[in-house]
Parts: C-alpha cells; structure tokens; sequence
C-alpha cells in the first residue's frame, strides 16, 4: 500500500497530505511569534516612563526592506501561478527575483546589525554620556563619531531628541566608566529586536535554502511529475508568505511605534 | 535490540518485509512507523529507567544526608567527580538530579513512550492507514529527539554537571548559577520541542489524512482521539516554551535581561545585566506548555485504558460520544488554567478566581472520562489479564491523583500546599500509578502485535502487584509529609529546616517538622528500592519474551475489534495486504445475535 | 478546459494579485508616514500603525495564501490557534495588571 494523497486531494477533506501538514506547522509558529510577541508586550509596558527607545532604528532602510519582502511575496505567489498555467520559464523568472529579494533582504538586514553592533553609549565618569558609532579604540583611548548628552532619556526618545551632531569625540580610557555597544545585552528592547528579527532572518535563510533548492536541482521534478512539483511551490510559498506577513508586523513595532 | 524484535519468526504468510534494505536503512534510518515508534519505545524505556535512577540516589540523600551512597557511591565520585567526592551526594549534585529526573522523565521518558512510540506504532495501523502521511519528517523527529537526549546526558559530565534549577527553570535563578549545565538543557530543550512539533504536525495530518475508506471522525477507536488532542495541545502549547526557551538561553549567552528584573543581585554583588526583564514571563511561558503538558501526559493514557477496558471486558466502551467531547474540553481548556501553578506569584484576586475556576471546569471532563471508564466494568465478563490488572489499578490510582489536585487548584489551600511534598505526592500520583501503569498495560497489551509472541503472563502478575504496593508506599506518606510542612527540593530532606526551626519554637515560631514525619523518608527509601526490584521481572520479561515468549496463534489474540488487529502479524512494510474499508464503530463486543462475541471494524456486513 | 480559458483565468488571477500588491506598497506608504505624524496621545499612533499592519496582514493572508477561499478544516485548525493565541496574550499580560495593593495600611 503506498501513502494516499501525496498530490491528489482526499475527497472529504478537501486537501492533500502536505498542504494539512505546512498549515499545522504555521499554526505553531503562529505560537512561537505570539510567545515572542506577549513578550515585547509586557517588557514594552513594563519600561519606566519614557525609557522604551522610540526611533532607534533606520526607517529608510526597514522601509525598503519591506518593500522587498512584499516584492518576493508577489513573485511567490505569481511563480506558482505561471507553474499552473504550465510555464515554467515564468516561473524560473519569478521565483529568481524571489531568491534575489531574500539575498536583498538578509544583506539589509546584516548592515543594520553590523551598525548596532559598532554603536556605541559610553558613560564617562564624570556623569556625561557620549554616543556614536566608533572610529577608533586604542589602549588608551577611544575615538567616536556622535555626540554628548546630559540625560540618559535624551538617548532614548529620538522622536523628540533628535539625534544630530556627528563630531568627533575622543576619550581617555581612564575616563571611562562603562563601554557599551547597542548589541542585544544593552537593553531589554535592543535584545527583543535581536531576538525577533534574528529568529525572523533564519525563517527568511531557511525559507530562501528551500526555495532556491526547488528553482534550481529540485526544479527536475516538473518534468517528471509537473503537478506534485507545482505542490512543493505552493507549501514553500505559504511558508514564504507568512515570513512576510511576520516582517508586517515586526517593521512598525521595532521600527515606527 | 531493534534488530532482535523483527527477527521474530512470524505467524502470518507474508514474506519477510526488511530483508532487502541492509541493516542502517531497516533499523537506524527507516521511515516505517512502526520500527521508529519501537525505536521511541526502547529509547524512552531507557530513559525513564536513569530517571528513576536518579531519584533513587536522591531518595537516599534525603533519608540519609551526608552519608556515602551504597553500592554506586564509588561510581559516582570516579564518573562525576568533585560533586560526590567519598561517595556523598553534594547539595549540587542533589539539585541537578532533581532538575534532570523531572526533565528526563517528562521530555524524554513518558511524553515519547506514551505520545510518539505507541502514537507511531499504532495510529496509523488504528486509522487503516499505510504509514504516517510524512514518514521522513517521522524520521527526522525521532534522530532529533534522540540529540536532546544525548545533549541532556552529556550535560551530566561537563564542569559543573547538569542544569541544577528544577525541571521548571525559574529565573533568575536558572540564569544566575554559574555553571553551563542551564545552557545544554535550553539546547536540549530547544531540540525535544522540535522534535515534538514534527511529530505532532505528522500525526495530525495522518489522522486528518490517511483514515481509511468507511473511518468516520466518530468510528475511530478512542486512543485515536486522544492521541488527536495530545497532538493538538504538542502543537500549540509547545512554542511558546521555545520562545521562552530561546530568550533564557539569550540571557545565559548573549548577556540579554529578559528575564531578570532591574536591581537584580547575585551573591550580594549588583549584577552586571541592563535589567528591565521579568522572571514572571518566564513563568507564564513556562506553565503555559507546563498545564497543557500534563494533559499529555494523561491523555494517551486514557486512550490506552479505553482500549484495554472494552477488550477485556468484551463490552462497549461506555459513552463513548462524552468520551470523545470530553477529550475535546480537556484540550480546549486545558490551555487556560495553566496561571494556578502561579498563585503565590503575587497574583491578584481577580486573575486568580478566573483560573480557580478554569480549574474547577475542567476537572468535570476527566471526571467524565474515569466515570466512563468504571461504569464500562459494570456487567463485563472481566478477563483479568496483565494488561486489564493495569488498567484496573490505573482508574482508582488515577483518581486519588485527580482528587488531591483540587486542593491545589483553590488559591486559598494552595497557600498551604504549595511547593510540597503533598504537591509531589499529587503529581506523582497522576504520572506514576496512573500514566506509567497505563503505558504498561499498552506494552503487554500490543507486544503480540509487534513481535507475535506474547509476554510471560505469570511475570506479568508478579511485576504488576509488586509494582502497585511499592508505588503506593512510596507516594501515600507524603501527602503526610505534605501537610505537615516539608517542603520540596530540599537536599537533606529538611533535616537541617526542621532542627532550626526545633531551636527557636515558641515566641510566635511554630516548631519544625516531627521526627514522625521526618522518619517517613526512611520507609520511602525502601519503598523505591522495592519499586526499582519490582521493575526487574519486567525488564526481563520484556527480552525474553522476543525470543521464548508463547507464540500467538492468530493475528488477533485478544480478539479485538480494532483494526490494528486485522494485519499480519508484525505488520509488513506498507501494513495492511489490501486497503482496509471501515463498516462500524470501534467497540462492537457481545453484539446480540453475532455468532462471535466481537465484530472486527473491517468486516461487511452479511 | 480549454486553453484559452485556462489563460483568461490566470488573468485574472494575475490582476487580482498585482491589486492586493499595490494595496500592500500604500500600506507601507501609509504606515511610516502616519508613523510621523505627532500625536498628542502615542497610544493612537500604535493603534494606527498596528490596523494598517492588521489590514496588510489580513491582505497576505486572504490573497496571497488563497486563506479566502480555503478549506473548512484550515480554518478549523486557525480558529483553534488564534483562540489560543488570544488567550496567551490577554491572560499574561491582565495577570501583569492584576496585582495585591503594594501599600499595607496596618
């Protein structure tokens, strides 16, 4: 006995084997993001008044890579409709922007991180904090492009404070009180940005890992089996699609709100 | 061991199925379901034997603190080193076995035997279906699950040893102990919960999927429809512990605070953490798997005692429409009570009368369920076999679990009896006498199946009673213990709490526990040594019945209606010779007029 | 089917896409630009920004991945979820509102 409704539809049901089971794993990673999601929730309102970070992150950029992820969403969705309408060169086309939108996107995303990882909040023992991305660090000092604030919440709430001012600022290591970058352990916000967004780079990594397995060696299939393949395209683009629709949801809270 | 269960001569006419494929596709990397429940089964068997194990070390230390460990105690210096130097349990080691033994029996013990190996051997061969609708992603669950076991192992052997802050992992203390144990287990974690969820994916599609022609939702067998729920509430209730799994493995590695409050202090020192984070996230993430978990616990459970009921008592299961809705209610509540293991969080009136009363709701459908089940007893020739002595020790077992936990589930009594030993006794109760006895009765009942021989019957009897009087002495005192105050996770078993408490009563302290009380770990002790000698005949048995076990004279021995039992015995690759077709319910025993005295699902009607 | 049929449907299966493509560019337009917008109350620039991000979201959803007109057992499975989804987030963070006065009156 071979396993039914591996590409035909079971009757009752209405679906096949794979389309049941891509849906059941969303439901969970609906969970995931959701547990992830509370959390933002209760660390946002649990903050102290006027200390969450507002406009810590580049819109420009956070925008254009939106832009790119509905982009590869719509090409996702059109590959597998030229597969339906038997044209398989439209589909290599659609689903090679796909891959190229997902390349697009996880470079974005690494220049942002690289940026967080190399800016820098120095508190100075003399009570004044200076801020910007560093230059320089040598044994005895340390060179940042930025500037100095007086309070803390100057730093936080860039919608009101913006952040202008890229002087030079050198500092003695002796002055020194506390070196920090705007990594994950800086605050509570910078570790919820680098939790959810990271999680969501490895659903965009392994998402581009299995569409780009089936546009190039797994693309053999539509010659043997043309209906089981246009089967695979669509579970990978529901896949792909809710990793969009995550990325909906993660631009204006980490980037906008 | 795999290789000796399908080496059995078989009693059917088919061919042997597994010749062809060589030894690592047929034993190690096969996607047949029914090699990989078996290879679930033998693993989690495994598994919970070290668990127990390790509670036996433990039990020791908590009768006798600061004497050196009989038997092992050299062992565990040479193996583990510094932590039980001369032979003697330090307070370290203590909480690391506590930790491991709920984490191991939990995650890799009861939840694989009872969910993955009987859900994979027998779902599909149940539904009249094939295989499982994704046998390589069933594949890949199991080599998955078997890392986070070997993760778990090894944690036990690294500078500093295992995970020491309980199974439940609260921060900020799972955060703050220095040593790297807290990390393999987040690692370890992460990978089970993986695990899990390919498995629960796969088994509801294949029960959504794959039921044969003829299996309506309301024919198929109530072990199915448990399995179903338990598949659900994995599904679902699961994420978010990786969520919450991931972010403390974020604070362990990455220096992230989402879990530790600002102003946090470690040994008297400020820690150097940005602050702002909440442990009672931690804790919300947590019981929100943790409550829906024990349902997983019990639910297969269940599945298994219905089975086992109406075969042995050639009956049908009683009510089996308010079996299956209430197998519905349990999961669809049971993932909005999980708050009232939280009441001493500081929570407020409001937050806690609503999960006091989630609570009390959902105790209405397992009662249903034991009701059904006893109810169904009522009237049946009873055959009393070692799988049905199981079952029967199961309900009354089952029940006094149940029972004590409603003083648990009202905020006012679980001011008292929270984090006691009462609290152990309850959950124990639940888990040992009730799920365990019932995974029992599951391997004497379906062993003929998977290997057409059946297992010794007269040490059967002998492991069943040994079993049920050393589990009832282990867990009845301390209900006792409970009350009187003594309270869990404490390495000297409270010797040291109640001598303090001894030297200052009076002037408004009340005194410490009484020796009475405290003399009970000793009979404890031995209990579970007798529980651990118990479990002998049946490890025995188990391997010798492979090979001299009486062999079964039909498919069908116990003559059940299932469809399981309508293969041939082992079911070849590909299970059943032609499709099944499915012409009734599951429980047609003693119909009036049939000329046997039970009706298989795939037979027609004349 | 014919062919010339087929391709008529793909048409219009290909428009109706390129709509909810365009709709999804103006939400994000939408989004960021409101996301300027002073004002006086933060709550409202929140609630605005996570509507548009409902309404984007709900588009993928229903469009994208065909959610409109699935089968009845998807949406069973997505009922559950979401009520289960729901009660994560309302009950976690209305225990964290929830609380015993902090201050004893003796």
């Amino acid at each position: 006995m071979d396993i039914p409704y591996t590409v035909d539809t079971r009757p009752d049901t209405g679906l096949y084997n794979a389309k049941a089971g891509i849906w059941l794993f969303l439901a969970s990673e609906v969970m995931l993001f959701g547990a992830l999601f509370s959390a933002y929730i209760l660390l946002r309102v649990g903050a102290p008044e006027g200390l969450w970070p507002l406009g810590w992150l580049n819109v420009p950029l956070g925008t254009i890579n939106t832009l790119v992820l509905i982009t590869s969403s719509i090409t996702t969705v059109m590959a597998w409709a030229a597969l339906k309408v038997n044209q398989f060169d439209r589909f290599k086309l659609f689903h090679g922007i796909t891959l190229l939108c997902a390349l697009i996107f996880v470079g974005i995303k690494s220049f942002e991180y690289y940026d967080k990882f190399t800016h820098y909040e120095v508190t100075l023992k003399d009570g004044r904090i200076a801020d910007g991305h560093l230059k320089e660090a040598t044994d005895t000092h340390v060179t940042i492009s930025g500037r100095f604030v007086e309070e803390r919440e100057e730093l936080y709430d860039l919608h009101k404070h913006k952040a202008h001012g890229h002087e030079t600022i050198t500092i003695a290591r002796e002055d020194i009180e506390k070196l920090s970058n705007y990594g994950p352990r800086h605050n509570t916000y910078m570790a919820i940005y680098f939790t959810l967004t990271g999680l969501h780079a490895l659903h965009v990594i392994g998402g581009a890992i299995v569409i780009g397995y089936l546009w190039g060696p797994g693309s053999r299939l539509w010659r043997k089996d043309p209906e089981r393949f246009t089967n695979r395209i669509e579970i990978s683009g529901l896949f792909w699609h809710f990793v969009d629709l995550v990325w909906i949801f993660l631009f204006p809270i980490l980037y906008l709100l | 061991m795999q290789a000796t269960t399908h080496a059995i001569p078989h009693t059917g006419v088919h061919e042997a199925h597994h010749s062809d494929a060589g030894f690592w596709r047929t034993y190690i990397f096969s996607t047949d379901h029914k090699v990989i429940g078996i290879q679930y089964g033998l693993t989690s068997l495994t598994f919970l034997l070290i668990g127990f194990c390790l509670m036996l070390v433990m039990r020791w230390q908590i009768a006798h603190p600061g004497e050196p460990v009989p038997v092992i105690g050299g062992l565990l210096e040479a193996v583990l080193g510094d932590v039980a130097a001369k032979g003697v349990m330090s307070n370290e080691l203590y909480n690391s076995f506590g930790a491991m033994h709920g984490t191991i029996m939990i995650f890799l013990g009861v939840v694989p035997l009872a969910f993955a190996a009987f859900g994979n051997y027998v779902v599909p061969l149940m539904i009249g279906a094939p295989d499982m609708a994704f046998p390589r992603i069933n594949m890949a669950s199991y080599h998955v699950f078997v890392l986070g076991g070997l993760v778990m192992l090894v944690s036990f052997f690294i500078p500093g040893g295992a995970a020491q802050a309980g199974w439940t992992s609260y921060s900020p203390l799972a955060t703050s102990i220095a040593t790297d144990g807290q990390t393999f287990w987040l690692i370890g974690m992460v990978l089970l919960i993986t695990s899990s969820l390919l498995g629960a994916v796969n088994f509801i599609a294949t029960i959504i999927q794959l039921r044969a022609p003829g299996m309506t939702w309301m024919r198929l067998p109530f072990f199915v429809w448990a399995q179903f729920v338990t598949a659900f509430l994995l599904l679902l209730a699961f994420p978010p512990l990786e969520a919450a799994g991931i972010m403390q493995l974020m604070d362990k590695v990455a220096g992230t605070s989402f879990f530790l409050p600002t102003g946090l202090a470690i040994g008297g020192d400020l820690a150097n953490v940005s602050g702002g984070g909440s442990p009672l996230l931690w804790q919300h993430l947590f019981w929100f798997l943790g409550h829906p978990e024990v349902y997983v616990l019990i639910l297969p459970a269940m599945g298994i005692v219905a089975e086992v009921i109406s075969n042995n008592t050639r009956k049908p299961i009683w009510g089996y429409k308010s079996l299956v809705y209430s197998a519905l209610a349990i999961g669809f509540l049971s993932f909005i009570v999980w708050a009232h293991h939280m009441y001493l969080t500081g929570m407020g009136t409001k937050v806690a009368t609503f999960f006091q009363t989630t609570t009390m709701i959902i105790s209405i459908p397992s009662v249903i369920i034991l009701t059904c089940m006893f109810i169904s007893l009522w009237g049946g020739s009873i055959r009393f076999n070692t799988p049905m002595l199981f079952v029967l020790a199961f309900l009354p077992m089952f029940g006094i679990g149940g029972l004590t936990g409603l003083p648990l589930g009202f905020s006012y009594s679980d001011i008292h009896l929270h984090d006691t030993y009462y609290v152990i006794a309850h959950f124990h109760y639940i888990v040992a006498p009730g799920t365990i006895f019932a995974l029992f009765a599951g391997i004497y009942y379906w062993f003929p199946k998977m290997t057409g021989r059946k297992m010794n019957e007269f040490w059967g009897r002998v492991h069943f009673w040994l079993s049920f009087i050393f589990m009832n002495l282990v867990f009845q005192p301390m209900f006792a213990q409970g009350m009187s105050g003594m309270l869990r996770r404490m390495a000297d078993g409270g010797a040291m709490y109640s001598a303090t408490a001894n030297a200052r009563a009076g002037a408004g302290v009340i005194g410490g526990l009484t020796d009475y009380i405290m003399s009970l770990h000793t009979y404890i002790l031995w209990a579970a040594v007798g529980l651990a000698l118990a479990q002998i005949p049946f490890i025995v048995n188990l391997f010798w019945s492979l090979r001299n076990g009486p062999k079964v004279k039909s498919d069908n021995p116990w003559r059940s209606t299932t469809l399981e039992w309508q293969t041939p015995t082992p079911p070849p690759h590909g299970n059943f010779a032609e499709p099944p077709r499915v012409y009734r319910g599951p429980y047609e025993y003693s119909v009036p007029g049939h000329p046997t005295d039970y009706t298989p699902q795939n037979v027609p009607e004349k | 089917m014919s062919e010339k049929h087929h391709d008529e449907h793909f048409g219009h299966h290909v428009r109706r896409y390129l709509l909810v493509f365009y709709a999804l560019l103006l939400g994000t337009a939408i989004t960021v630009a409101v996301s300027y917008v002073p004002f006086t109350n933060h709550a409202l620039n929140i609630g605005l920004g996570l509507v548009i991000a409902g309404t984007k979201a709900f588009l993928v959803a229903g469009y994208f991945m065909h959610l409109i007109s699935e089968r009845k057992m998807i949406y069973a499975i997505l009922a559950f979820t979401v009520f289960f989804f729901v009660g994560l987030m309302f009950l976690t963070v209305w225990s964290f509102y929830d609380f015993p006065p902090l201050t004893i009156t003796r």
